[in-house]
């Protein structure tokens, strides 16, 4: 694994994405929902609206380092936002 | 057709769950981790931190790099998808010269990309091809080794001769499975040659369609290897590409951060536009019944 | 758009014989696309005198000395031999496992399907380039750097999903009453799909498995930053044309026409399934 490269960012970078994933599976076996139809008028489940709020983050993050560049921390304040608007209204 | 839940499913789809995870996943994650350190190709590496993508959000070099892509794709898109449905219209409907064009049609998707290159770079060539001779004899200045303009036409029309076929057969498809009623009825109301392409032909199109520019646009985003056997990225960078800049900077100059972080981004790109095209096309799928 | 008004007989039932302008476009379309492949075929059949001091339209002396060339030097013909060793393992590997979960998707829903199916047309669209490093750091890294299945699993990752979104439309032409019956009648799981499903969805498999072939052969980036020497396939072995002289367009020229021909083969086969292969199994 040396090869790899790991770090420990990164390795806690996708310790908790796999941790979302996780439980976002088992919210989906303890709690089934139906998809329902938001903004994007596109049927969303719970898991559709994870993977709109990951994608949407990497790029909130990267506009956050190409246009500020400093404070990378605060980008993730704008995600939280973010991914509280599209669990409410997508 | 009404499918039943059955959780067990997942035993089936496990092997390529396996499979492409061993292929996907931990590649990915390599490039991810190099994108945030320094390396020197000894294998030691140094923490960086968002060095790199900073870099490259900034670098000249990766915006023109992307701005020439989207007018490749941007291009080669505007000339194939009419084309090629355009030819599907033309194309026999059935028999044996059906199949003789089917045939002929597909030969050129399942020649080797670099052989495709090297045939364009032959043929394009002023003292030994074809075309260039041709067009030299005509009076045209045409070198797609110096010329930016020439090496521009050569890579479109090599993509054009390459892949439209792929968008004819598509179209093809769909168009067969029109049934004639359809026509009849178009006659008995005197509906025009347009019309009946508006209004039968391009709707009962429009699935396999959007399959055909959803993998036009995405092969087109990766191309490599043709336009690099031909123009090799120049002159100076005029047909460098992203994959062409890419391959360049990881395995040439051995970048591993910068090209990773660069990897990065172009992959999100394309999730994007994957994810894009995946819905509307399940949701006209949707739509349709 | 001129020639749609011309056109507007041919919408008057499909029975009535070809229009000219129809014939036409085909005419010039074809010749487009086989012109430059002729090109090649002519030059491959030159000698390298002929084709750097005279323009000809056609070889004036023909000669075979170019395939002779490759077709009697190991280093030239073992190209072939190991490309086509790699693309029959990924056919047959990305066919055993695209087959049960085409199913899957076709008649069932499970939790996570659509995210999954997602996640495996994504892998179809990621750039090589963007794997080509990882891949090299990877393979050696488990020892199998330089061998045919190296190359053959690397390929898995664009062909598996298209053979799985390929199948799966077949699957979907099947009607479920079939497996239905057949469980009733007291077949297992396993003996169903063998004996009965399969051979329903034959055409669809021959397609899946052009579909697999195709893209496994025209592949470079990845088949050659994955060998050096043992597996190294026929497309990479091309630039040894390169010599101190200056280019073999003569052998270069007999060996692209080659690379041509399995797949010149392949599409002879499987002409009658081609267009709705292409439309993978959705109209």
């Amino acid at each position: 694994m040396d090869w790899m490269a790991w770090t420990w960012p990164t390795a806690i970078f996708f310790a908790v994405i796999a941790s979302l994933l996780i439980t976002f599976t088992v919210l989906a076996i303890k709690f089934p929902e139906t998809p329902r139809t938001g903004i994007l008028r596109i049927e969303t489940t719970r898991g559709d609206r994870l993977f709109i709020t990951l994608l949407g983050s990497a790029f909130i993050n990267l506009a956050w380092l190409g246009i500020v560049g400093a404070q990378q921390p605060y980008a993730l304040i704008v995600c939280l936002i973010y991914a509280a608007a599209v669990f409410r209204w997508v | 057709m009404e499918k039943t839940v059955n959780q067990k499913a997942w035993f089936l789809v496990l092997p390529v769950l396996l499979l492409v995870a061993f292929s996907a996943v931990i590649p990915l994650m390599t490039v991810v981790n190099y994108s945030v350190q320094d390396t020197f190709g000894n294998n030691q590496f140094f923490w960086a931190g968002l060095e790199w993508f900073e870099e490259m959000l900034r670098s000249e070099r990766m915006w023109d790099a992307l701005g020439r892509q989207l007018m490749f794709s941007g291009i080669i898109l505007a000339i194939e998808i009419p084309l090629g449905i355009f030819v599907a219209l033309n194309m026999p409907k059935s028999g044996f010269w059906s199949s003789f064009c089917l045939v002929l049609m597909s030969l050129p998707l399942l020649i080797p990309w670099n052989v495709v290159g090297t045939i364009w770079q032959i043929f394009g060539r002023v003292d030994i091809g074809l075309l260039g001779y041709t067009l030299d004899a005509l009076g045209i200045n045409y070198n797609y080794t110096q010329d930016i303009l020439a090496a521009w036409v050569t890579i479109i029309v090599m993509d054009v001769w390459h892949w439209t076929s792929l968008v004819a057969l598509l179209a093809f498809a769909g168009l067969k499975s029109i049934p004639d009623a359809y026509y009849q009825a178009a006659k008995i109301d005197q509906a025009s040659r347009w019309k009946v392409f508006c209004f039968i032909e391009l709707p009962k199109m429009m699935g396999v369609l959007m399959i055909a520019i959803l993998l036009r646009f995405m092969d087109s985003f990766m191309i490599y290897t043709e336009p690099f056997v031909v123009t090799g990225g120049g002159p100076g960078n005029a047909t460098t590409l992203l994959s062409i800049d890419l391959v360049k900077m990881a395995l040439g100059q051995f970048d591993l951060g910068p090209a990773a972080a660069f990897s990065i981004m172009y992959f999100l790109v394309i999730l994007l536009i994957s994810w894009v095209f995946y819905t509307v096309m399940t949701n006209l799928e949707k739509r349709e019944g | 758009m001129a020639d749609m008004t011309v056109n507007q007989f041919s919408s008057r039932g499909l029975s009535l014989p070809k229009i000219n302008s129809s014939l036409v476009v085909m005419t010039l379309y074809l010749l487009f696309l086989l012109l430059p492949i002729y090109w090649l075929l002519n030059m491959s059949l030159k000698t390298n005198t002929e084709i750097l001091n005279e323009f000809t339209l056609f070889p004036r002396d023909l000669t075979f000395a170019n395939y002779a060339t490759i077709l009697t030097d190991p280093a030239w013909y073992m190209g072939y031999v190991n490309s086509l060793i790699y693309v029959t393992l990924n056919t047959v590997i990305s066919l055993a496992v695209a087959l049960p979960a085409a199913y899957a998707f076709s008649r069932y829903h499970f939790m996570g399907d659509k995210h999954l199916f997602f996640w495996l047309l994504t892998n179809r669209m990621a750039p090589p380039a963007v794997f080509a490093l990882p891949f090299f750091q990877l393979y050696s890294s488990v020892g199998l750097f330089d061998t045919h299945i190296a190359v053959a699993l690397a390929h898995c990752l664009f062909n598996v999903p298209l053979a799985v979104w390929i199948l799966e439309g077949f699957m979907r032409g099947v009607p479920k009453e079939i497996d239905e019956t057949a469980y009733i009648d007291g077949y297992s799981f396993g003996a169903f799909f063998v004996k009965i499903f399969t051979p329903l969805i034959a055409s669809g498999i021959g397609v899946a498995a052009f579909f697999c072939f195709m893209f496994s052969w025209v592949e470079l980036l990845l088949s050659r930053t994955l060998t050096t020497v043992d597996a190294k396939p026929i497309a990479a072995i091309m630039t040894r044309t390169q010599g101190a002289s200056g280019i073999d367009w003569g052998v270069l020229a007999a060996a692209g026409i080659l690379t041509i021909v399995p797949g010149a083969l392949v599409i002879y086969f499987v002409r009658n399934y081609i267009a709705k292969g292409f439309a993978l199994g959705r109209v």
